[in-house]
């Protein structure tokens, strides 16, 4: 890990960074968790019958793809909580921009993601924008992609984020 | 069980889908940050979200809102719709007490060069009718009742 600051952003565009299996495989409680939240009845995910006559057996929710990423907050071996889309926060802090948030994310989904996969991903930085004012303060837009492959080397999705990292009204640079 | 389809024949440009409103509680807001595996406070700290984000109250994290959206789509689909693409902008946020309201829209139906049905959507959710977030998605639907988008891989599968 380490901070993108201005001087580096040139050499960090279009290159893979934090490649990473993720720390668990993709797991059926954490769909059924995640289709009991936004009340999903989809008999894909909650009847083995169904997913077996349409989709060859179980799948994730596509728009899942990124949770199997995200670090837990605690880990035997880690002193500090880890941080998914590590580029984001990279370029905050080399940025000095104490505030972030995502304003666009497109998902392009490729094969599907089963329980028991256990995926893979990098991250790509693709662009910095010069600095801009917007409500929230003053600060750069930035997307980064990342691209997720399954034990197999199947492409399962291409996710881009759009980030706006800034600093509020009157806040200091790198407060 | 039967299993509801929807063909990508039965769609139009200018066709509706459903409106999906649903009441968010902190509840809503604390599940749905939990089931996406995101920790972070101002989705579950509402000290941190007022004081640090300078937002009103918690609020819906992005990934979960991207579930919200997939069942949004799915309960109109029906189980054989595969989404291909979506891509979500965050014009502002939801918070405890608001109604969340989806409405969404065909803008576009075809059939790709591997012979996929797939139709576009126009999609936002909104509070007291001002738009939160918008969504534009693309999902394959069946062209007949002996289609499946889900059985295409590889070069069948062009999302």
């Amino acid at each position: 890990m380490s901070a993108i600051g201005i001087d580096d952003i040139e050499g960090a565009i279009g290159v893979a960074l934090y490649e990473e299996v993720g720390e668990f495989p993709v797991e059926q409680g954490y769909v059924w968790t995640t289709c009991s939240s936004v009340e999903n009845g989809n008999p894909l995910f909650w009847d083995p019958e169904v997913a077996e006559e349409i989709t060859g057996g179980p799948i994730a929710p596509p728009t899942m793809v990124s949770v199997w990423f995200r670090p837990h907050h605690w880990a035997p071996d880690r002193s500090t909580p880890g941080l998914p889309l590590q580029i984001h926060f990279d370029l905050k802090e080399g940025l000095g921009l104490p505030e972030a948030v995502m304003s666009d994310n497109t998902i392009v989904f490729h094969e599907p993601v089963r329980p028991g996969d256990l995926l893979r991903t990098r991250q790509v930085l693709k662009s910095v924008s010069d600095e801009k004012t917007t409500k929230l303060g003053t600060g750069r837009f930035w997307v980064i992609d990342v691209e997720y492959r399954n034990q197999r080397d199947d492409l399962v999705a291409v996710e881009s984020y759009t980030g706006f990292g800034y600093r509020r009204a009157g806040e200091k640079v790198g407060a | 069980m039967t299993i509801p389809t929807l063909l990508q024949g039965q769609v139009s440009v200018g066709d509706g889908l459903p409106e999906l409103a649903y009441p968010v509680t902190a509840t809503t807001i604390v599940l749905g940050a939990l089931a996406a595996r995101d920790w972070r406070p101002m989705h579950h700290d509402k000290d941190f979200a007022v004081n640090r984000n300078g937002t009103r109250d918690i609020f819906i994290n992005t990934p979960n809102l991207a579930s919200w959206f997939e069942r949004y789509i799915t309960d109109w689909t029906g189980p054989f719709g595969r989404l291909q693409r979506v891509t979500f902008r965050m014009l502002g946020s939801i918070f405890p007490g608001d109604t969340m309201v989806f409405r969404g829209t065909v803008t576009d139906t075809g059939v790709d060069e591997t012979g996929c049905g797939w139709v576009a959507l126009a999609i936002a959710v909104s509070v007291d009718d001002d738009p939160k977030t918008t969504c534009t998605a693309r999902v394959a639907l069946p062209l007949d009742a002996d289609d499946n988008p889900w059985a295409r891989s590889g070069d069948r599968w062009t999302p």
